[in-house]
């Protein structure tokens, strides 16, 4: 279970995130929409550990333990996955090469023993094939020549792989053909399990097509404006978010 | 008011005086050879150690880091032979030339394949072949650098390997450099590769020291390296040019001249050396060659290595690329320079050069000058150089994925100087290399961990 408790995040003195409050419980599927530049990619962030921000207060707890002082490896030790809108190019580094210094880095973190090399690679074949990932693709650098599609498919095979006990997807449809929407959200619905939670930002009802929501949370200026259920999303695809700008431009 | 100031030389240049005076009489060579020494050392002393008022060695002032010069090795004896045959030759690799101290010793060196004749240096300038010494002295390329002048004048021994025209090898041959004089000492060598046409062969230079207390005495080598590389020919070249020698001085030149349609790639890793300069000067003669240089340097502590490289485009229709990259550690300081001149007739000149460094510390340094010199107006050349810090958004993407900071450094390391030793083309070398650089991230991942448990404890 996700805990944010009255969280208040600035960067450069400026708030950006201001007072959010938010839970998701095990199983539960939340969807986090809201306008650009409303806080929630900031708060993916901030939930992974990105050190540019400074928490003012409030606190983050995962399965009932608070992250704050943790680092991002070991957050993600303790079960937390965050999904990039823009999976990082890593160059020179091959990507079997990487699944396997990650997925051995947190089984260590998790105090389990590595893997061998066969019950790596099985592995890997078997989630990689799921998601239409070649061998090909697996040998070359990670991310880099990849298309859209192929790096969030990537991240999925990563999620995959790792087990996490909550995922972020940060605004994983954004670039995606609907086949590849539909494979990314085949991968994401495999992985749904009572143990686990998810917290799916979108600015689009699209991806909530696939992947239905249990709930839906709209947020603006650093807070969540409203919260309900699923079809609270198909209501914002009808009316916008011009409720929820409410702030008015400066002369 | 204009009276000339004649400044007195520094100890280290009195001392290599003295050292000229002391040994002229006993250097190999015949009278031609002695004259040569004379006039080169001359010419040494005249501008004396290199310092950063001459432009080629503004970055790595020898007077300041060089305070003492040290007395020159002498040839091992039978006793420190038979130890290293014992310690080292059975895990060297082979087929082998080796220098110790800088002398050409056949003991510790294998049989050559077919193609392949080898002589000593010693040899060579006391039989005075002149066709070899007019070779060995052709310095127009590099003729003002006093390092090389200094070694004309000091030269002990090196080793000359002839390849016959058309001989192919396609597996390496070592020009493995050992140290193991029991006191601290300099030593100058001097040695060529000499290509026929079409000849293609792999050589693959490392340092070695004979054992632990060796390894952590001072010492000051002065190499050369001369290479021929005649038409259609091929060489690639690799250098490992590693310590752990803290003490030490490694001051590397290699003259190439390239011919028509040859092609020449070489490497290096410099890591672990005090103080590390490599200069090559480089000329294409004939139309059409190619030359790819590249190399990585991983420096920690108060370590300086400095690449310099003067290319020089006499024909038309040459390649060259130069691709070179630094991680810089504590204080360490990190140095390239680059310079391709393309003559008026070198048309359809292709040249690039590339520098990169990643500083890991506040206080370590890199000094980049790349410099591009073309009188002709059909070329296309080029040349980038990048300093900083790793990539912030990379770290992070890696430590989400579970692997702690230290950990992602090093794989982020490994990938931007694993590059290139990729491109070496043998997999035994590239595995050396490789290794090399895995066993040097993994060192500065336990000192990085230790130092960050000791604050903790604090």
């Amino acid at each position: 279970m996700l805990e944010v408790k009255n969280l208040s995040v600035s960067i450069n003195g400026r708030i950006i995130l201001d007072d959010l409050s938010l839970v998701v419980r095990d199983g539960e599927i939340a969807a986090l929409m809201g306008p650009n530049g409303s806080g929630k990619s900031t708060l993916s962030y901030v939930l992974a550990g990105r050190k540019d921000y400074t928490v003012e207060t409030g606190d983050i707890m995962l399965n009932g333990e608070s992250l704050l002082d943790l680092e991002p490896d070991v957050r993600a030790a303790k079960g937390l996955f965050l999904a990039f809108q823009y999976p990082i190019e890593i160059p020179g580094v091959a990507t079997l090469t990487f699944l396997k210094a990650a997925l051995n880095a947190q089984r260590r973190g998790r105090g389990q023993d590595e893997l061998s090399t066969p019950d790596f690679m099985k592995k890997v074949r078997a989630s990689a094939n799921k998601l239409q990932i070649s061998q090909d693709m697996l040998k070359r650098a990670l991310n880099v020549g990849f298309s859209g599609g192929e790096k969030k498919r990537m991240d999925i095979l990563q999620m995959a792989l790792l087990e996490p006990s909550f995922a972020i997807l940060d605004e994983t449809d954004s670039g995606l053909d609907i086949d590849a929407l539909r494979i990314v959200a085949d991968g994401v619905n495999a992985l749904r399990a009572p143990s686990r939670g998810f917290l799916v930002i979108t600015h689009y009802q699209r991806l909530l097509d696939y992947v239905v929501p249990d709930t839906v949370h709209v947020m603006a200026q650093g807070r969540i404006m409203r919260s309900g259920g699923k079809e609270l999303a198909l209501e914002l695809e009808k009316s916008g978010y011009r409720d929820y700008n409410v702030e008015p431009a400066v002369a | 008011m204009s009276a000339e100031i004649i400044p007195a030389g520094t100890p280290a240049e009195v001392f290599l005086a003295s050292l000229f005076e002391r040994s002229k009489a006993t250097l190999p060579g015949n009278a031609k050879v002695a004259k040569w020494r004379e006039d080169t050392f001359q010419r040494f002393y005249a501008a004396g150690l290199p310092h950063r008022r001459i432009e080629a060695w503004h970055y790595t002032d020898l007077r300041t880091l060089i305070r003492d010069a040290l007395p020159v090795s002498m040839p091992p004896d039978e006793t420190a032979i038979a130890a290293l045959r014992e310690t080292f030759a059975a895990d060297a690799p082979a087929p082998r030339l080796a220098l110790v101290d800088g002398f050409f010793v056949p003991e510790l060196s294998t049989p050559m394949p077919d193609g392949i004749k080898i002589t000593s240096l010693a040899s060579v300038l006391s039989e005075g072949r002149p066709d070899m010494i007019a070779l060995l002295s052709s310095q127009y390329l590099g003729a003002e650098d006093p390092i090389v002048s200094l070694n004309a004048a000091l030269m002990q021994d090196g080793v000359i390997i002839e390849v016959a025209a058309g001989t192919q090898i396609a597996d390496p041959l070592h020009l493995i450099h050992v140290r193991s004089s029991p006191l601290p000492a300099a030593h100058f060598s001097r040695s060529a590769l000499l290509l026929g046409a079409g000849a293609e062969i792999r050589l693959a230079e490392s340092c070695h020291s004979a054992n632990p207390m060796v390894e952590a005495l001072a010492s000051q080598a002065n190499a050369c390296l001369i290479i021929s590389i005649g038409d259609g020919a091929r060489l690639a070249h690799t250098a490992m040019v590693t310590g752990p020698s803290p003490h030490a001085v490694r001051l590397e030149t290699m003259l190439a001249r390239v011919g028509q349609r040859a092609k020449f790639d070489s490497f290096a890793l410099v890591s672990g050396i005090g103080l590390v300069r490599r200069q090559t000067f480089l000329r294409f003669e004939g139309a059409g060659a190619e030359a790819s240089f590249s190399g990585a340097s991983l420096l920690g502590g108060r370590e300086h290595a400095d690449t310099t490289l003067l290319v020089e485009h006499m024909a038309p229709a040459c390649r060259s690329q130069e691709t070179y990259k630094y991680i810089l550690d504590e204080e360490a300081t990190g140095v390239f320079q680059g310079k391709i001149h393309v003559a008026p007739k070198a048309q359809k000149t292709d040249g690039k050069m590339l520098s990169r460094a990643v500083l890991l510390s506040d206080m370590a340094a890199m000094n980049n000058k790349p410099e591009l010199e073309i009188f002709a107006d059909d070329v296309v050349c080029g040349h980038g150089a990048t300093c900083g810090g790793l990539d912030a958004d990379q770290l992070f993407y890696l430590q989400t994925r579970g692997l702690p900071l230290p950990e992602a450094e090093a794989l982020l390391l490994e990938a931007f100087a694993g590059e290139l030793i990729d491109g070496i083309g043998d997999d035994g070398l590239i595995n050396e290399f490789r290794g090399q650089l895995r066993t040097w991230l993994a060192a500065r991942r336990h000192a990085t961990k230790a130092a960050n448990d000791q604050m903790e404890r604090a």
